[in-house]
């Protein structure tokens, strides 16, 4: 927990919280070292937020690589009044 | 480079939208084919049908409108209105899908271009956080269609 309220440059009592909510929900899983606790992302319960935006991502994805197409004549244009 | 199928979306906030882009073009090229009416006509519907309309009246307080039809045959329209232009670096406008009106988005577009590449960042800042999901889940424009097409494949096989 030290580890990540340096990396979020938070302080320790909203990490715990933080932490709290996202064991809650199944988005993380903890398990016990000696005295440290240590956290792992539990990847099974992000599949659905993943899957989620994916499709929204796709859409996008289709949108750009057509965007790419128009760029490379543009390009080839620009270069070719240029030469 | 091959860049296809590089866009990234997160979530920065409940209510945001943050879709990332790398292109092999320099920014010029970038900003023209994203706010050019017959450009944008190349690209904005994706695969997802055919545009039939743009309207840019790029100034602030300028309206634009992009209207295509949907692989279904159904027309999708949104409109909006520029509200910052900030050389070829900055888009700020907001973003009405015609059929929720209700449901009024902030798109704030940034073009940084880095030796002769231009990274886009399109932030989309809905009004509340069900709004922002009801966009996500409607795989945008189209993809709402989509799905009750396969589901109706789906619902056919059954039968």
């Amino acid at each position: 927990m030290n580890d990540l309220a340096a990396a979020l440059r938070l302080g320790q009592p909203q990490v715990s919280k933080h932490l709290r909510v996202l064991r809650q929900v199944d988005l993380v899983e903890v398990r016990g070292v000696g005295r440290q606790r240590i956290y792992r992302l539990n990847a099974r319960s992000l599949k659905p937020i993943h899957d989620w935006v994916a499709t929204y991502e796709q859409a996008w994805n289709q949108r750009f690589d057509r965007l790419d197409v128009v760029l490379a004549e543009l390009t080839a244009n620009e270069k070719g009044a240029d030469g | 480079m091959n860049s296809i199928g590089t866009a990234v979306v997160t979530l920065p906030t409940s209510t945001q939208i943050l879709i990332t882009r790398e292109f092999d073009a320099p920014r010029h090229l970038v900003y023209r084919a994203w706010t050019t009416p017959e450009l944008i006509r190349q690209w904005w519907s994706g695969d997802r049908g055919q545009v039939t309309s743009v309207e840019v009246d790029l100034r602030v307080g300028g309206a634009w409108r992009y209207v295509m039809i949907a692989n279904g045959g159904f027309e999708v329209a949104f409109n909006g209105e520029y509200l910052e232009l900030v050389g070829e670096e900055r888009i700020v406008s907001t973003e009405v899908f015609e059929a929720m009106p209700d449901h009024p988005a902030v798109s704030t577009l940034v073009l940084t271009e880095t030796g002769q590449r231009t990274t886009i960042n399109l932030l989309v800042e809905h009004t509340s956080q069900s709004d922002r999901d009801m966009h996500i889940a409607s795989g945008m424009e189209g993809g709402m269609q989509e799905s009750l097409d396969h589901l109706e494949q789906v619902a056919r096989s059954l039968a």
